[in-house]
């Protein structure tokens, strides 16, 4: 199961040009280096304050452009892995090891990754149709089991 | 919080402790066996007592000081009725006194400790599936019916493995240690082929009604991307991981909705995990700059590159492929390298080409029972415009296969070659 592990930005790490206390990025630099000896880690970064960044709002056809900042730093991401591991609970004891991200209070999101087979409700119309038309044939193939 | 929210806890951190617990504990006792009895003794442990008192702070350190108590226990106990344990006892106590800071001492004399954990339960004096099930239970953290599950091998059966590969480890007085000098090598590749051997069984499940077990998968990247941080100077490991990584960003693609095959060449390129991809040509790029020459597995890391980086089938750089094989089979002369080689050369120098070389390994006896021969050959055939020949290897290949989606896919195969 693949989790994305989301760390919330905080007012701090919001500031213009804000960069991490050294201690700390040593401290996360150790972790990092256990996540990954560990073999779990598929991909990590950290971003850069949302006042570098932009959304695009949708509404119907139409688009907007909104530049940052952001208000709300705590809705925002300071920075993600991405983990390999079996289970929610094994995330969770992976998170729980590591040093508070943020000089502040800080929380750090587990989210599961989709995989293909969570699409299997919403797949396209012809790829449904394919089923149906497949699942017809299915009595023959359970006969073989 | 229930029962099982505990258990699934304790589940988790003994997936993450686990293998450092064993590794510290048979450092001590010098003998794999006692050291997982002790460390299934702290689980235990673990799951009597966390319900009540919560999960320690610092649950790994918790792990194996228990399971050391227990082992000090055993050898005072046994010191007493023989003497000759006497010392070891003395030793264990002495270690217990001078128990180091396990939290902020992670780093090398575990990493050494994993590392011999990683050659002792991959031993060549072991047989091969032994060897596969004792490193997923000592360094994945499985259970015993997990790994049952992912063989599809009775329990029992493998419980009995596991036994057996502790008691001939213990007897055979193989020592915890990290081979050095052409030793090394050797054992390296025992290590490597247990690893594949493991991924390959997820990949190409040789049995049963499902094409694939991604978990055995995941495994398997998991074990090899870990060995490759105990062992970063060794290119093959570094191959081997790209192998892995390469060949699991196509999970999504291999396999159609009702669980068929999807060949290589007809697979939908936009379902590859690009993210793997990447992951597998850094790989390659790390074995690279060690400068060291390479290894069957690196080259077939580079053959499976040059399909990742081929944005159709028809930008595919065959040549090199063609190239790479002959490498590789130069190295490692095989029957089943030269099979794939044969496909190789037949899309740069189309089949008749391919099929001189197939026809030759046809009187190789140790393909007698390879499916994939006949269905490389079925395909040439096809390609010659000789559709009776063709349906008649298809035939032949899906009653060689073991596994019941790959036959159906060669059976109506073989079947759409009567109306052609």
């Amino acid at each position: 199961m693949r989790f994305m592990v989301i760390v919330k930005a905080t007012t701090e790490s919001e500031k213009e040009g804000a960069l991490p206390d050294p201690q700390l990025l040593l401290e996360m630099g150790k972790y990092n280096e256990e996540l990954i000896k560990a073999g779990i880690v598929l991909a990590m970064d950290g971003l850069h304050p949302s006042s570098k960044g932009a959304r695009v709002k949708f509404s119907g056809k139409s688009r907007t452009v909104v530049d940052g900042p952001f208000t709300e730093a705590k809705e925002l991401i300071a920075g993600f892995w991405l983990w390999q591991v079996k289970s929610l609970e094994e995330a969770i004891e992976w998170v729980k090891r590591c040093p508070n991200p943020h000089a502040a209070d800080s929380e750090i999101e587990i989210r599961q990754v989709f995989e293909m087979e969570d699409f299997a409700p919403i797949l396209s119309e012809e790829e449904i149709q394919y089923k149906i038309a497949k699942r017809a044939e299915l009595p023959n193939q359970t006969a073989n089991k | 919080m229930s029962a099982t929210d505990h258990h699934r806890i304790i589940e988790a951190v003994w997936r993450i402790e686990s293998a450092r617990v064993i590794a510290g504990l048979t450092r001590l006792t010098r003998d794999v066996g006692l050291a997982e009895d002790f460390a299934q003794e702290a689980l235990v442990a673990a799951l009597e007592q966390w319900p009540q008192s919560g999960v320690p702070e610092n649950p790994g350190a918790w792990l194996t000081a228990t399971a050391k108590r227990r082992a000090i226990d055993l050898f005072r106990r046994n010191a007493v009725a023989e003497r000759k344990h006497e010392d070891l006892a003395r030793d264990l106590a002495t270690l217990e006194q001078t128990v180091p800071d396990l939290n902020s001492n992670l780093d090398d004399p575990i990493g050494d400790d994993l590392l011999r954990l990683v050659f002792i339960s991959c031993h060549p004096i072991l047989p091969a599936e032994s060897r596969a099930a004792l490193t997923l239970r000592l360094l994945g953290g499985l259970t015993t019916p997990e790994i049952a599950r992912a063989f599809l091998t009775p329990e029992p059966t493998i419980a009995q493995r596991i036994v057996r590969a502790k008691r001939t480890l213990a007897e055979k007085h193989i020592p915890f240690e990290v081979p050095r000098g052409l030793e090394l090598a050797a054992r390296l590749s025992s290590v490597l082929e247990v690893i594949y051997l493991i991924f390959n069984e997820g990949y190409f499940a040789t049995a049963g009604d499902d094409l694939m077990r991604p978990t055995l998968c995941e495994d398997a990247l998991r074990l090899g991307r870990i060995l490759a941080e105990l062992t970063p100077d060794e290119p093959e490991v570094h191959g081997l991981v790209a192998l892995m990584e390469i060949q699991a960003s196509r999970t999504r693609a291999r396999i159609g909705l009702t669980g068929e095959p999807i060949l290589l060449l007809e697979q939908n390129r936009a379902h590859w995990d690009h993210l793997l991809i990447r992951r597998g040509l850094t790989a390659i790029d790390r074995a690279h700059k060690i400068g060291k020459p390479r290894g069957p597995y690196l080259l077939q890391a580079e053959i499976a590159a040059c399909h990742a980086r081929a944005r159709t089938p028809e930008e595919t750089d065959w040549p090199r492929i063609v190239f790479l094989y002959t490498e590789l089979a130069h190295l490692t002369p095989s029957p089943v390298i030269e099979l794939n080689r044969a496909v190789a050369v037949s899309m740069v120098h189309g089949p008749q080409a391919a099929l001189d070389l197939v026809e030759a390994l046809a009187t190789d006896p140790s393909l007698d029972r390879y499916h994939l021969l006949p269905s490389v050959r079925a395909d040439l055939l096809l390609k010659l415009n000789r559709p009776t020949e063709a349906r008649t290897q298809f035939e032949l290949a899906a009653a060689l296969t073991q596994n019941t989606r790959e036959r159906a896919l060669l059976l109506s195969r073989g079947a759409a070659c009567q109306t052609k």
